[in-house]
């Protein structure tokens, strides 16, 4: 059974066709990639799947189980997590409280014991705020873990939101553009965390637009364009398409790259 | 290096106990005590404005009206209903948290804010009630409310009320501070700065801000039902909007976000006006000039200025 | 039947007033956001200072013009001296800001004028006019006549004029308003001027049907907000609508149900509103982009 499955999804804004089809499924461990030109629509299905916005087009299913429609938090409950495009960090918060709260699901709520600072409140607390540590130390960002978000370079950032999303403990992981603006040692460094979340079974789904990066993890690759799948495969497969060719560099390019290639 | 024991929370309450203890050794009239009753209750209710506001970055305009319900509730139980006054007082919180849930529940389900304006037109219609059902409240005039006999004991002097409301004034710290450290009080600190990072974290957005909210409106009658104890007497004025916004300023005078700075701006406008009594004819003036030179200057509010001033100092 | 027509034209009177103010708040809110609770106090500086201009022994119409000149310079004070420097504040402690002036101008004029109620005579006469068996003041004719001409002089500015059209484009989008090279702080202050001007006229009109005294300005204010909510905030035609209908809506309250809940109609619209529909009657519906 596939960790993930989108059905048909599709969606207009106006009278723009943003999605229109789009169907996908990734298994357990499986880096699972989408690409494409700008307003390819992308961000836009994983706004869906993650249920911030709603359309009547599609199904979504998780581990086989029909999620469509249902609000991010009861899908977060349900083993989906994600990072944003441009940063939705708690700036106001040390990088330690934003893994905190990544941690949200596992932990035992109850306001009253909360109000009155129960023991096992305390330590639980301690208890959070050790695998915020550890969550921290696995992206890189040990030293930084008292520093409020605010002060965090660009890098650190997506790579706190990385941190944030694993402290829900996801099946499921959508990343969407978590190397944009990344220097190339920062990354590498997003490579190897991508791989290391993926060896331990939890399913990632990437949006993003370093080529290279893409092509080096994913497991599959699929190409959206307009908001239709343009193809779907091997990252071998889909370089050498000719219809991703000139999708992305227009028919002039691909002419190029033939003649190149 | 301050020892580990002593945690921000404990040494806010530690110190907010200590101030207690050394303001009654100091003061030496009973009006002293008076005024500073009154600073320790509209403390108690800023602290939990402070808990929407600061934590949750939602506002509301109408907080006065949970502090009418509170007021109310202890000057109209024992008088229509036969209920003693700390049942009353019980029932004036119970009342204003399932009012605070009634209203916030289809409320905060959106984003924005439009709890400022909902809760704005609720504090009115409270304020309205109390004012025009003059056969039940008193209207406009007020009403009176019993002594507290505690056990045999009737609560009375500026003294005895200093130590109740301040004790009242503490424990509402210690909660509201232990709020904060809770998943709770985590994840309302997260829905302020992004709703939609904090629902992919699981965080059902609503619910939380519905739960503060009633826990701010519970503060807040609690404040109602003290200062209507220790005055002996309400009026619909304990509900209007002007008490409402200064509330509001209060938080913001004090700074967002911190419990300590919801007491100081809770003392800076209630010790204002006493201040400014001799000038009685400039006191809505000078308070309307307070308000904005403090949000044109003093943004962050007095706490955490000072705060960040002291941080400075010493690296 | 008659009884009813007479509500009716009661509260299309008032209900203009609050349109009038609810125009005032949708100007500056499109022009930034900020939602101005000092809009009510312009309707009473138009009132007040009519009223003590005509008291010095002025003529109505110098004296009014007088009263229009010290609103709008409010306006423009107000938006130079509190807003500007609160610039890039949230939109909670803009609104405080403005709740802050609101308070600060009602006690100077409390310094300046005085604590009691104060009449203008009406423009034309008091002889109540008979229409279908009810009957209408002349002076609600002029309220009327009057919010109609503002609001069509305002719509003819948005419509025809460099400036106007400054205006709304700031109001459509103010990042690309400030890159095609449109001063969105001079269209801030010109917001804040329309809307003392408007508020200031509003108060001069009602004032002999409703009194005025310093305090007036606060109630005008959280109903004109209402109005504006209920007509969707940031809509100019909403506003005007939304004035109307809350004016309508509290005189058959009062006629109909209870006089002294007249004044709760504009809260249980507010929390009606909300809780139905939040954009309001013509509100538009936005899609947030993550």
């Amino acid at each position: 059974m596939s960790a993930i499955a989108a059905e048909g999804i599709g969606i207009s804004f106006g009278g723009l066709r943003a999605l229109d089809g789009v169907s996908f499924a990734a298994e357990p461990g499986e880096v699972f990639s989408i690409i494409g030109p700008n307003g390819a629509g992308k961000t836009t299905l994983f706004n869906i799947i993650s249920g911030l916005y709603r359309t009547g087009e599609g199904r979504v299913r998780l581990a086989g189980e029909d999620v469509t429609g249902l609000p991010p938090h009861l899908l977060a409950a349900r083993g989906l997590s994600r990072t944003f495009q441009n940063l939705q960090v708690f700036f106001r918060m040390t990088a330690e409280e934003n893994v905190m709260v990544g941690r949200h699901l596992r932990e035992r709520q109850g306001l009253l014991a909360a109000l009155l600072h129960l023991p096992w409140v305390a330590r639980q607390n301690r208890a959070t705020r050790d695998r915020a540590r550890e969550l921290l130390a696995f992206v890189g960002l040990a030293e930084r873990a008292r520093d409020p978000a605010g002060s965090l370079p660009y890098g650190a950032l997506k790579r706190l939101e990385i941190a944030r999303a694993l402290a829900a403990e996801p099946r499921v992981l959508l990343l969407d553009e978590p190397a944009a603006g990344c220097n190339p040692v920062e990354t590498e460094e997003i490579d190897r965390l991508i791989a290391a979340i993926a060896e331990r079974g939890t399913t990632v789904v990437l949006v993003e637009h370093d080529m290279k990066l893409v092509m080096r993890i994913s497991h599959r690759i699929l190409v959206l364009n307009h908001g239709r799948m343009l193809a779907q495969g091997r990252p071998a497969e889909v370089r050498t398409n000719p219809e991703v060719i000139a999708a992305y560099l227009g028919r002039h390019g691909a002419e190029a790259a033939h003649a190149a290639g | 290096m301050a020892p580990a024991w002593l945690t921000p929370r404990r040494a806010t309450v530690a110190g907010l106990a200590l101030l207690l203890a050394a303001l009654w050794l100091v003061f030496p009239s009973g009006f002293y005590f008076r005024i500073a009753t009154l600073v320790w209750i509209s403390a108690l209710a800023a602290v939990g404005l402070n808990l929407l506001m600061g934590l949750a970055g939602q506002v509301s305009l109408g907080h006065a009206g949970f502090v009418g319900i509170g007021a109310y509730a202890v000057a109209l139980g024992p008088r229509h209903l036969g209920l003693d006054l700390l049942p009353s007082l019980g029932l004036g919180l119970v009342l204003a948290g399932l009012l605070a849930l009634l209203v916030g529940r289809p409320i905060l389900r959106l984003r924005g804010h439009y709890l400022a304006v909902a809760t704005l037109g609720l504090g009115i219609l409270v304020w309205l009630v109390l004012n025009s059902e003059v056969a039940i409240t008193g209207g406009p005039d007020g009403i009176q409310v019993q002594r507290l006999v505690l056990v045999g004991w009737r609560v009375a002097g500026a003294e005895t009320w200093y130590w109740i409301t301040g004790l009242a004034l503490v424990l509402g710290v210690l909660v509201a501070l232990n709020l904060e450290e809770s998943p709770t009080g985590r994840a309302l600190r997260a829905l302020h700065d992004s709703e939609v990072a904090a629902a992919v974290a699981g965080i059902d957005v609503a619910r939380a801000k519905l739960a503060v909210f009633v826990i701010a409106a519970v503060y807040a009658a609690l404040a109602g039902g003290l200062l209507a104890l220790f005055n002996r007497f309400v009026t619909p004025q304990a509900a209007d909007f002007l008490h409402s916004i200064e509330l509001v300023t209060m938080v913001v005078i004090g700074g967002m976000g911190s419990s300590l700075g919801a007491v100081v701006g809770a003392a800076v406008l209630t010790i204002l006006p006493q201040a400014l009594t001799v000038f009685h004819d400039y006191e809505h003036a000078v308070l309307g000039l307070t308000i904005i030179l403090f949000m044109i200057f003093l943004r962050q509010g007095i706490v955490p200025s000072l705060a960040a001033l002291l941080a400075r100092r010493a690296p | 039947m008659d009884q009813l027509l007479q509500f009716v034209f009661s509260g299309l009177t008032v209900g203009a007033v609050y349109a009038l103010v609810a125009l005032g708040f949708t100007l500056i809110y499109n022009a930034s956001d900020v939602i101005n609770f000092a809009q009510g106090e312009f309707v009473m500086l138009g009132g007040m200072v009519t009223v003590f201009a005509v008291a010095a022994g002025m003529p109505l119409p110098l004296a009014a013009l007088v009263a229009i000149a010290v609103a709008v310079a409010t306006g423009l004070a107000l938006h130079r001296l509190a807003i500007e420097p609160a610039r890039g504040a949230s939109a909670v402690t803009l609104i405080i800001v403005t709740i802050g002036a609101s308070i600060l101008i009602r006690g100077l004029a409390q310094m300046v004028f005085d604590r009691q109620f104060h009449a203008l005579p009406a423009f034309t006469g008091e002889e109540p006019i008979r229409v279908l068996g009810a009957s209408i003041l002349p002076q609600s004719l002029w309220v009327l006549g009057g919010a109609a001409a503002i609001v069509l002089a305002l719509w003819l500015f948005m419509e025809r004029t460099l400036l106007g059209k400054a205006v709304r484009a700031t109001a459509a989008n103010r990042l690309a308003a400030r890159l095609v090279g449109i001063d969105t702080t001079l269209v801030l202050a010109l917001a804040f001027g329309i809307s003392g001007a408007i508020g200031a006229i509003a108060g001069i009109l009602i004032t002999p049907i409703t009194l005025t005294s310093f305090a007036v300005g606060t109630l005008l204010a959280l109903k004109g907000f209402a109005a504006a909510m209920l007509g969707g905030m940031g809509n100019p035609v909403g506003a005007v609508v939304g004035g109307l209908a809350l004016g309508l809506l509290e005189s058959l309250a009062a006629g109909f149900i209870s006089s002294t809940y007249k004044d709760a109609v504009a809260f249980l619209v507010i929390l009606g509103v909300l809780f139905v529909l939040p954009q309001g009657l013509f509100g538009r519906r936005a899609v947030e982009r993550v």
